[in-house]
């Protein structure tokens, strides 16, 4: 009897699963099937990697009328509605995912098209690589570089630009680098926590090495891990790691001294041997109370979604200063995706989100973002109701601003974010003493060639 | 005589039967599988998003990943999977024996069978991810360690190769003995209690008992727990991948196949990734061959059933 | 005596090592659930084996997260996941039997085929794969989640073995004899037979489904059929916005009590299969 009926249990269970399998795949069909387009599309759809746009969107943006609940769909006043599709950054499944639907954009249906896709500086010029065109040039969307977008920061339209220099996307946010320090620490060691006077301890790596003796000799570290300096150099390199059209890795010279300047403060005691890398337990913790950390390099978001929520000791201990050097670190772009059957849409998203001073005035105030105005940003830095109660009262933005005016953009490449990463993966090695340096170059060699099939080879500065 | 009208008659239905099977692992496996080997044979990747080739390059893929530290990572591989696999299956076989001794009164059998399968349920990612922050140097077994006065100053797990290697291969026994012990207790209570009673009258110890009765008469299950095993052992990917954040440091210790074959994937690099998998193929091939001989006693007819049926009837004639 | 004094010697041993053990397996769940009840800043301080108070906050904060539609993924899971074990159990163990019980040309080559394709690793398909079902239209839907599992060599494998140790073929035979047929004899007769090996293959391909993450980020598209890994990836993949660990905690804590849960059910049918021992009567 019980055999009977577990039989037909697994019957039962078989055939429920076929139905509610089939069920799920015929929604699938109608669900991609209905509405056919006519000239401009009636669906706008949007790559990103999380929600960030999205909410700034809905925040800032006139047209939005409404989103669904589960977020995946926002209805413009005009009835057109935007599809959210978001992939995690994780394991690449954000670009892998972007990568397949630009290449079957071509026989996409009208309405499956991708009109917007975001990413970020690291990888940045691999979309907007002029040979492979799947980011339109601004202008042919109808936009004036020169006039409306003359406010935006000098250095995001480079980033944003091909190799031949014409611009390709457009950023509503900028990252300039500060140095974030400890104001009791600072007080400790310096008798003062003044963002001026600290400054001058840290204004460049010939006084800032002094100034991590000092902090050393009373039992604190200078920063957390040698990861930490890295955009400073990374950053700043005079050279792409791959010329365009070569096939060569060239290692810059700012890179070797990131190398050697990591190896001896790490040996000195400056850093925390106990950090390895960024974004880990360990790195969250050395932004606690009970750290002996310093300083953290970081720019605006930085400070709000990593330093901040670590931080669990009172409020206002920490205060912003001038790095060592300036860099930029980060930053999300916006890109019209070729092929897209919705332009006027996409260029009045694009002008909206990221050439609107009011509208980047009201991200800046609520979300903290570093806008992409260069008058706005001057403003906020002479404006007291921009100062953050994490940082003590202090109206960061006047740190900000001279920063992000001075920045360099340095020269992308497409293989950007696979060097950057492999490079200090390759290296930690070297830094613990678990390999030596010969050994540290050929495990990069090694590396970056697997992740970049046509790299052929890798030249190190003499 | 009889048999033969058997196949004869029914010859059809074995078709039916195992015709779902085939059909799927057609259309789902065996397509995509063609493309990799074809595409094996092609310089084939993309650079940034323009796709490169495919070219036919013959048998260069082949030769330069000879040339790579493929060697090197399968070493690696074979490593990590025995510092899992001895443990895991001395205990689960252990367990297993202690489990269905029914002269042994364990109390508390389910509770302990729940417990140690477990670690089994959770996600091998979430599991690796709650290992790297527990043993990160200022994580809470440091911490464990350090207030307990065992060590004065933190050890770095996951910068020393003993320690990252350690981990991983705790880890996977960790995540498997349970498993296995399970599986194994299925086969032991398969065998007929009369055989045990029968052992009991001619007073062999419970340590003769394992060795001549269970251990030749679970051989079936034993062989399939050693081939998933291997199998699992060279697809390793998960642990270390995130342990190690892909990198397999320090120095490329803990890097295995899988992780070589990802990296190449992650980089769309169809080619190199098609070659790699044929010789993980043929590799996976090879071993499971050799085990399965080697479980299966000498007879050479490819799926070795007959002697078993055999020894089972005997037994079972013995029985009635 | 003396006999029973090892024995005893042997059961304080195995206490001790059953206990050993079960405080390893137990431990890391524990520190799970410890630091599922506490906040990201709490977390921050350093480990605490005293649970914290922010377990309702924190299972507020993924029930009502709209972007993690965390309980709709549970049921795609549960859905993706028993759909799997039942086709993937029923199947194999219907190969099996075909490959067992009948004698036809093909037999030894379609067994040693599927021996060969045993040690097949999935990852490396993987790419042709989407390309197929982007082909036949079954992109982003949970079919091809479950449809594959019909072939799984591994449960093919361990139903065979226990087909060669558990069912004589003269009770096929006598069923004849009976008058069933063939169908109904494997429905009726055998698969009851496999009841033990059919259980403990559903738990591990239900789990095995439960936490596959590869196949499901690769195929699914759209949130409302994301299951529970894609969404704890997309949790833990928020970078630097989403940051906070009791939620990822509390996440991966949701995400394994419903497997936990099924565990439990079956494992008791497990032991009470396995002590049935359908060949006996």
């Amino acid at each position: 009897m019980k055999k009977r009926v577990v039989a037909v249990m697994m019957a039962a269970v078989t055939a429920a699963g076929l139905l509610a399998g089939c069920g799920g795949g015929q929604g699938t069909d109608s669900g991609s099937g209905d509405a056919q387009s006519t000239e401009e599309g009636k669906v706008i759809n949007i790559y990103s990697w999380n929600d960030e746009f999205r909410t700034r969107l809905e925040a800032v943006y006139p047209e939005v009328e409404s989103t669904s609940d589960d977020g995946t769909v926002t209805t413009l006043k005009d009835g057109t509605e935007i599809h959210w599709v978001i992939n995690p950054n994780q394991d690449g499944v954000y670009q892998q995912k972007l990568d397949e639907a630009l290449m079957n954009q071509a026989d996409a249906a009208a309405d499956d098209k991708i009109d917007i896709f975001l990413s970020e500086t690291d990888y940045v010029y691999k979309y907007t690589d002029a040979d492979a065109d799947v980011a339109m040039p601004l202008t042919d969307l109808g936009i004036d570089l020169d006039t409306d977008l003359a406010d935006q920061y000098d250095f995001t339209k480079t980033t944003a630009s091909d190799q031949d220099g014409v611009q390709r996307g457009s950023t509503w946010q900028c990252c300039p680098g500060v140095l974030v320090y400890r104001r009791d620490i600072a007080k400790d060691v310096f008798g003062t926590d003044d963002p001026t006077a600290v400054g001058e301890k840290v204004k460049d790596w010939d006084t800032l090495k002094a100034t991590a003796e000092e902090l050393k000799s009373k039992g604190y570290y200078t920063f957390s891990s040698y990861a930490d300096t890295f955009r400073v150099y990374g950053n700043n390199i005079s050279e792409p790691w791959v010329t365009t059209g070569e096939t060569t890795v060239k290692v810059d010279q700012k890179i070797m001294d990131w190398i050697e300047s990591s190896k001896e403060w790490l040996d000195a005691g400056y850093l925390d041997k106990t950090v390895k890398g960024q974004f880990n337990d360990d790195w969250n913790k050395a932004m606690g109370s009970s750290s002996k950390v310093f300083a953290f390099l970081l720019p605006p978001w930085g400070i709000d979604f990593t330093l901040s929520p670590n931080w669990d000791g009172d409020t206002g201990a920490w205060a912003v200063t001038n790095p060592p050097q300036e860099y930029n670190w980060g930053g999300s772009y916006i890109h019209a995706a070729t092929g897209t059957d919705n332009p006027e849409h996409v260029k009045d998203i694009i002008l909206a989100m990221t050439a609107e001073k009011d509208t980047l005035l009201k991200i800046s105030q609520d979300y903290l973002d570093f806008t992409n105005t260069v008058s706005g940003m001057e403003e906020a830095a002479a404006d007291d109701a921009y100062a953050s109660d994490f940082l003590g009262g202090q109206n960061a933005y006047e740190y900000y601003a001279p920063v992000a005016e001075n920045i360099q953009i340095a020269p992308l490449s497409s293989y950007d974010q696979g060097c950057v990463e492999l490079i200090q993966n390759a290296f930690s090695d070297y830094f613990q003493g678990n390999v030596d340096f010969d050994k540290a170059k050929s495990n990069f060699e090694t590396a970056i060639k697997e992740r970049y099939p046509d790299i052929t080879e890798v030249q190190w500065p003499e | 005589m009889k048999k033969k009208r058997k196949s004869v008659s029914y010859a059809k239905w074995g078709y039916i039967f195992i015709l779902p099977f085939f059909i799927c692992f057609f259309i789902f496996s065996l397509i995509p599988l063609v493309d990799t080997i074809r595409y094996s044979f092609f310089e084939y990747y993309r650079s940034g998003i323009k796709e490169i080739g495919p070219n036919f390059v013959g048998m260069q893929n082949y030769i330069s990943l000879l040339g790579s530290d493929m060697l090197k990572y399968a070493g690696n591989t074979l490593i990590l999977w025995v510092i899992g696999f001895i443990p895991q299956i001395v205990v689960a076989l252990l367990l297993a024996n202690w489990f269905t001794d029914i002269r042994l009164k364990i109390r508390g059998k389910q509770f302990f069978k729940v417990v140690i399968y477990l670690p089994n349920l959770i996600m091998a990612s979430a599991f690796a991810m709650l290992f790297f922050a527990m043993f990160s140097t200022n994580g809470p077994i440091n911490s464990i360690l350090t207030s307990l006065g065992w060590i004065s100053e933190p050890i770095d797990f996951l910068g020393s190769v003993f320690g990252t290697r350690s981990l991983v291969g705790l880890m996977n026994f960790l995540m498997w003995f349970g498993n296995t012990t399970i599986m194994l207790m299925a086969a032991i209570m398969g065998i007929s209690q009369d055989i045990f009673e029968a052992c009991e009258l001619d007073g062999c110890t419970s340590v003769k008992r394992f060795f001549y009765i269970t251990l030749p008469l679970i051989r079936p299950i034993l062989a399939y727990t050693l081939i998933t095993s291997i199998i699992g052992g060279l697809q390793m990917f998960d642990v270390p991948q995130i342990l190690t954040n892909g990198q397999g440091n320090p120095d490329r210790t803990s890097m295995t196949l899988i992780m070589f074959l990802n990296s190449h994937l992650e980089s769309r690099n169809y080619g190199m990734a098609g070659a790699l998998s044929v010789y993980l193929f043929i590799v996976s091939g090879i071993l499971c061959f050799f085990v399965y001989r080697m479980t299966n006693g000498n007879n050479d007819d490819g799926y070795g059933s007959k002697a078993a049926k055999r020894k089972l009837k005997e037994a079972r004639k013995g029985r009635r | 005596m003396k006999s029973k004094k090892t024995r005893h010697g042997q059961t304080i041993l195995a206490y001790v090592v059953l206990i050993l053990l079960s405080f390893l397996c137990l431990f890391f769940f524990y520190i799970l659930i410890v630091n599922a009840t506490r906040s990201h800043a709490d977390l921050q301080k350093g480990f605490s084996a005293i649970p914290g108070t922010y377990f309702l906050e924190n299972l507020k904060n993924v029930a009502n997260d709209g972007s993690f539609p965390m309980f709709r993924g549970i049921l795609n899971s549960l859905i993706v996941s028993s759909c799997s074990a039942a086709l993937c159990t029923y199947f194999s163990s219907l190969t099996a039997y075909g490959l067992y019980a009948y004698d036809f040309k093909i037999k030894k080559a379609a067994f040693t085929f599927i021996m060969a394709i045993l040690v097949m690793p999935t990852q490396v398909t993987a790419m042709g794969f989407l390309r197929l079902i982007t082909n036949m239209g079954m992109y982003d839907s949970l079919l091809p989640l479950i449809i594959p599992s019909i072939a799984s060599p591994a449960v093919f494998y361990f139903m065979y073995s226990y087909l060669q140790s558990s069912l004589p073929l003269s009770l096929v035979e006598a069923a004849r004899i009976d008058g069933s047929g063939e169908f109904r004899t494997f429905n009726r007769i055998v698969l009851p037979i496999m009841k033990p090996a059919i259980a403990v293959q559903a738990i591990f391909s239900f789990v095995g489904s439960w936490n596959n993450y590869f196949v499901p980020a690769l195929v699914i598209q759209s949130k409302d059929k994301m299951t529970v890994p894609i969404l704890i990836a997309t949790l833990r993949g928020a970078d630097y916005m989403n940051f906070d660990m009791g939620k990822i905690y509390m996440m991966i804590t949701v995400a394994i009590v419903p497997i936990i849960i099924v565990y439990l059910l079956l494992s008791k049918y497990i032991i009470a299969g396995v002590t049935l021992g359908g060949v006996k009567e």
